[in-house]
C-alpha cells in the first residue's frame, strides 16, 4: 500500500522533474561545460580551456560598465514600478464606476511583447518617422534627440519599462490589496487613526509578501535586461547603455565565442542566486 | 514527510546520470554524410529533389524573385526561409554550429571569411570554374569567398554604395543636375548649397551612430583616393591614413554646420535610408537596391563616390551564397547557383528591375539602356572593393565594436581626437 502510493507520487512528480531536467538542468550543466571550453560557434567544442573564459571576463573593458549600467537601470526601474504600480493599485482598488476600465488600460501594455513594445517605441522616438518631434515643434519646443545621448538613451528605455510593465505589477498589488480584510481598517478608523497612518500601519505591512514578489520578479528582470536596449540603442550611445547580457550576447553572435558568453552567464547566473537568496532572506524576516 | 537518505541518494544519482546522458547527446550527433562525399555534376542536376535555402530580409526582394521563376520552371522545388536581417547571424551562427544549415545560405558578404574558414561551406571549385561565364562573375565577392584558392562562394544578390542626388533639389540650389559631385570637396559644397534653401530640406545624410553604415558609404571615398582601409590580410587597421583623416574633418563640418539632417547622431542603421526618398536631402550615399524602391516622381541621379581629388569607388556589398557542408543535395542546390547566374535571369530578373547584376559582362541590355542610373552602379562593380578580414563584423558591424567608436570620435567627439590611438583600437580588434 504504502510501496505503490510512493509510485504514484514518483509518476506525478515525474512528468515536472523530466521538464526540468531536459530545460534547466541539461543546459545548465552545458553552460558550465562551454564556460570551460575553447568553443566557437562555428566550430564546436574544442576542449577544455580552464580557466581562460573567466579570465577573460576581467579583461573585457566592457564588463564592469555594463555591471555598472545594468545596476543603475535596475536601480531607477524597481524605484518606478514599484511606486507607480502601488498608485495605480490604491487608485483602482475600490469599486467604482469606471474601475473596469481603467484596470484594463493600466494592464493593456502587458499583453504586448516586449520586442514589438521596444519597436514601437523606437518609431515613437525616431526622428525621422516619429510624432514626437512635429509636436514638440508644433508647442514651440525645441526637438528632443530621445536615444541620442546617454542620458536621454536611458529614460526613454525607462519609460518604455514602466509604461510596459506597471500595469503587470498593479495587478499583483491589486490581489495583495484585496486580501486586507476590511475589518482591519474598520478597527483602525475606530481607533481614530487617519488615511495615511492605516495606510503605512495597515496597508504596506499587509501588502509585504506581494510587494516582495513584486521587488523580486523587478529586480530579476531589469538585471537581466536585453531586448528593450538591443532594439531601442543598440548599447548606444557610445556604448553608454551596454546591459550584463548584451555583453553575453556579443560574445556569442558578434564575437562567435559561446566560451566566454558561457562564462558571463554562468557569473551572472551566481549574482543573482545570491542576490535572490538575500532578497527572500529579507523578506521573510519577522514572519 | 521525510524522505529516507537512501531514496534521496538514488534520486539524485538518476538526476546526474540523466543530464549526463542528455548533455552526451547534445554534445555529439555530429558527422554524417556530408556533400563533400557526393559525385559531382558539374551541370547540377533537376530531379524534383526539394532544397532549403535562407536569406536576409535585406535581400529578400531579389531572393524571392529568383527561387520563384526557378521553382516554376523546374522540376527541383526550393523552399526559401526569409529570417530578419538582425537575427541572421544568429540563426545561421548557430545552425552551422549544431550542422544544421540549409541546403542553400546566402550570407551578407563581410561575414564570409566566417563561415568559409569554419568549413560551414561545399568547396564548389570545380563547379565555379566549369562555367562559361566564370571569369565575368563578380570578382571582388569571388575574392572574399575564396580561401587557399579554394572557392565557396558566388555572388547573389550585389549592393553598391553610390552616391543618389535629387535632381530638383540641384536645380533650386543653383548647381547643374546632370554634374554630381566628383571629389569630396564637391560633395560637401553641394551639400551646403542645397542645405541653405532651407525649411525642411537638409544638405545630407547619414547613420551615425551604424557602424557597418559608415564603412559601406565612406570607405570608397578612402580607396577612389588611393589609400587603402585595411591590410591585405586584414589584420591591421589603415584609418589613421591622411585620405581617412579628411574624410572625417569633411564630415565634422557638415555636421557642426547642421548641413546633415536630425536624427544622425542616434540613426542606427534601422532607418537610415528612408529620408532620402521622401525628397528632403539633397545628396548621400546610399544602397544601390535603393533605386528601385524609390518613389516614382523623385527626380533622382545616381553617381560614384568620389575621392578627396577625384577618382571613384565604391563598396560591393550584398550577399554571396553557397552550399552548405552538411547538404545532402549539393548538385540539385548547384543548379540552382548556375541557373540563377545565367544571362537571361541575371538580365529578366535583376537588370529588369533595376538591380546590379551579379556578372559584368552584360550591361549591354535592354533595361539598362532606359536606365543610365543602373548603368553607372553596374559599371562600378569592376572597380569596387569588397574588405577581407576574418573579425570584419566584431569590430566594425558591432555597435560595441571600435570601428564605430573610432568614427563617432572624429565625428562627434573632442576636437584633438589621437587618431592614431583610436586605429590601434581597431587593430588590435582586428587581429585578435
Amino acid at each position: 500500500m504504502r510501496y505503490s502510493r510512493k509510485l504514484a507520487g514518483a509518476a506525478y512528480a515525474a512528468p515536472v522533474a523530466l521538464f526540468v531536467l531536459v530545460f534547466f538542468v541539461a543546459p545548465l550543466l552545458l553552460v558550465g561545460r562551454m564556460s570551460a571550453s575553447d568553443w566557437p560557434l562555428l566550430a564546436g567544442d574544442m576542449g577544455l580551456n580552464l580557466p581562460e573564459n573567466y579570465q577573460g571576463i576581467g579583461d573585457n573593458p566592457l564588463f564592469w560598465p555594463a555591471v555598472g549600467f545594468t545596476l543603475k537601470y535596475t536601480g531607477i526601474v524597481v524605484v518606478l514600478l514599484i511606486g507607480l504600480s502601488l498608485l495605480l493599485a490604491l487608485i483602482v482598488a475600490d469599486r467604482r464606476r469606471g474601475t473596469g476600465f481603467f484596470r484594463t488600460a493600466y494592464f493593456l501594455p502587458t499583453t504586448l511583447g516586449l520586442a514589438s513594445a521596444s519597436l514601437l517605441f523606437f518609431g515613437f522616438y525616431s526622428p525621422a518617422i516619429g510624432p514626437l518631434d512635429p509636436v514638440m515643434e508644433f508647442l514651440g519646443l525645441e526637438p528632443v534627440s530621445w536615444l541620442g545621448t546617454p542620458t536621454a538613451a536611458l529614460w526613454s528605455t525607462v519609460v518604455l519599462i514602466v509604461w510596459k510593465f506597471a500595469g503587470f505589477f498593479m495587478i499583483i498589488l491589486l490581489v495583495g490589496l484585496q486580501s486586507i480584510p476590511p475589518d482591519v481598517y474598520e478597527a483602525a478608523r475606530l481607533d481614530g487613526a487617519g488615511r495615511w497612518q492605516a495606510f503605512a500601519h495597515i496597508t504596506v505591512p499587509l501588502l509585504r509578501p506581494a510587494l516582495g514578489l513584486v521587488l523580486i520578479l523587478s529586480v530579476t528582470g531589469s538585471l537581466l535586461a536585453f531586448d528593450q536596449f538591443f532594439i531601442l540603442t543598440k548599447g548606444g550611445p557610445d556604448n553608454s547603455t551596454v546591459t550584463v547580457v548584451q555583453l553575453i550576447y556579443r560574445e556569442a553572435f558578434q564575437r562567435f565565442d559561446l566560451g566566454a558568453a558561457a562564462a558571463i552567464s554562468v557569473v551572472v547566473l551566481a549574482a543573482l542566486l545570491v542576490l535572490n537568496i538575500a532578497q527572500f532572506r529579507a523578506l521573510r524576516k519577522d514572519h | 514527510m521525510r524522505i529516507p537518505d537512501r531514496t534521496r541518494r538514488a534520486a539524485r544519482a538518476a538526476v546526474v546520470a540523466s543530464a549526463a546522458v542528455l548533455l552526451a547527446a547534445s554534445c555529439s550527433g555530429k558527422g554524417g554524410d556530408g556533400a563533400a562525399d557526393q559525385e559531382v555534376v558539374l551541370e547540377g542536376v533537376d530531379d524534383g529533389t526539394t532544397l532549403t535555402m535562407w536569406t536576409r530580409a535585406a535581400t529578400e526582394a531579389q531572393s524571392q524573385a529568383l527561387v520563384d521563376a526557378y521553382n516554376a520552371s523546374h522540376e527541383n522545388q526550393i523552399e526559401l526561409s526569409v529570417i530578419p536581417t538582425d537575427d541572421y547571424q544568429t540563426r545561421v551562427g548557430t545552425a552551422a554550429g549544431n550542422q544544421e544549415l540549409p541546403d542553400l545560405f546566402a550570407l551578407d558578404v563581410v561575414f564570409a571569411p566566417n563561415f568559409t574558414t569554419a568549413g560551414a561551406y561545399l568547396d564548389i571549385t570545380d563547379r565555379i570554374a566549369a562555367l562559361d561565364f566564370a571569369d565575368a562573375l563578380a570578382p571582388s565577392h569571388l575574392d572574399v569567398g575564396t580561401v587557399d584558392d579554394r572557392q565557396y562562394l558566388v555572388p547573389h544578390t550585389l549592393d553598391l554604395s553610390v552616391l543618389f542626388y535629387n535632381k530638383a533639389l540641384y536645380e533650386q540650389a543653383g548647381l547643374d543636375p546632370e554634374a554630381p559631385p566628383t571629389t569630396l570637396a564637391e560633395f560637401a559644397e553641394h551639400a551646403r548649397a542645397v542645405d541653405a534653401l532651407g525649411g525642411d530640406v537638409n544638405g545630407t545624410f547619414f547613420g551615425g551612430n551604424c557602424g557597418g553604415c559608415f564603412v559601406f558609404t565612406w570607405w570608397p571615398t578612402i580607396w577612389a583616393s588611393g589609400a587603402e582601409a585595411l591590410n591585405e590580410d586584414g589584420t591591421e587597421s589603415l584609418l589613421d591614413s591622411p585620405e581617412a583623416a579628411e574624410l572625417f574633418a569633411t564630415y565634422r563640418g557638415l555636421v557642426e554646420d547642421e548641413v546633415v539632417a536630425p536624427g544622425h547622431n542616434e540613426e542606427t542603421g534601422a532607418t537610415w535610408t528612408g529620408h532620402f526618398p521622401e525628397g528632403n536631402i539633397g545628396v548621400m550615399p546610399m544602397p544601390s537596391t535603393m533605386l528601385g524602391l524609390m518613389p516614382e516622381d523623385l527626380d533622382i541621379g545616381v553617381a560614384p563616390i568620389p575621392g578627396i581629388d577625384g577618382g571613384e569607388s565604391t563598396f560591393v556589398g550584398g550577399d554571396s551564397i553557397g552550399i552548405s557542408a552538411n547538404s545532402e543535395h549539393p548538385n540539385q542546390a548547384w543548379d540552382f547557383l548556375r541557373w540563377s547566374l545565367e544571362e537571361e535571369q541575371q538580365v529578366e530578373i535583376l537588370a529588369a528591375n533595376g538591380d546590379v547584376m551579379a556578372r559584368t559582362d552584360l550591361a549591354d541590355n535592354e533595361y539598362y539602356a532606359a536606365n543610365s542610373n543602373a548603368v553607372v552602379m553596374n559599371d562600378l562593380v569592376q572597380v569596387g572593393r569588397t574588405p577581407y578580414s576574418l573579425n570584419f563584423g566584431q569590430t566594425f558591424n558591432d555597435p560595441q565594436g571600435p570601428g564605430l567608436a573610432l568614427v563617432r570620435e572624429m565625428i562627434y567627439g573632442d576636437a584633438g581626437a589621437d587618431l592614431a590611438a583610436l586605429n590601434e583600437g581597431v587593430t588590435a580588434s582586428l587581429s585578435s
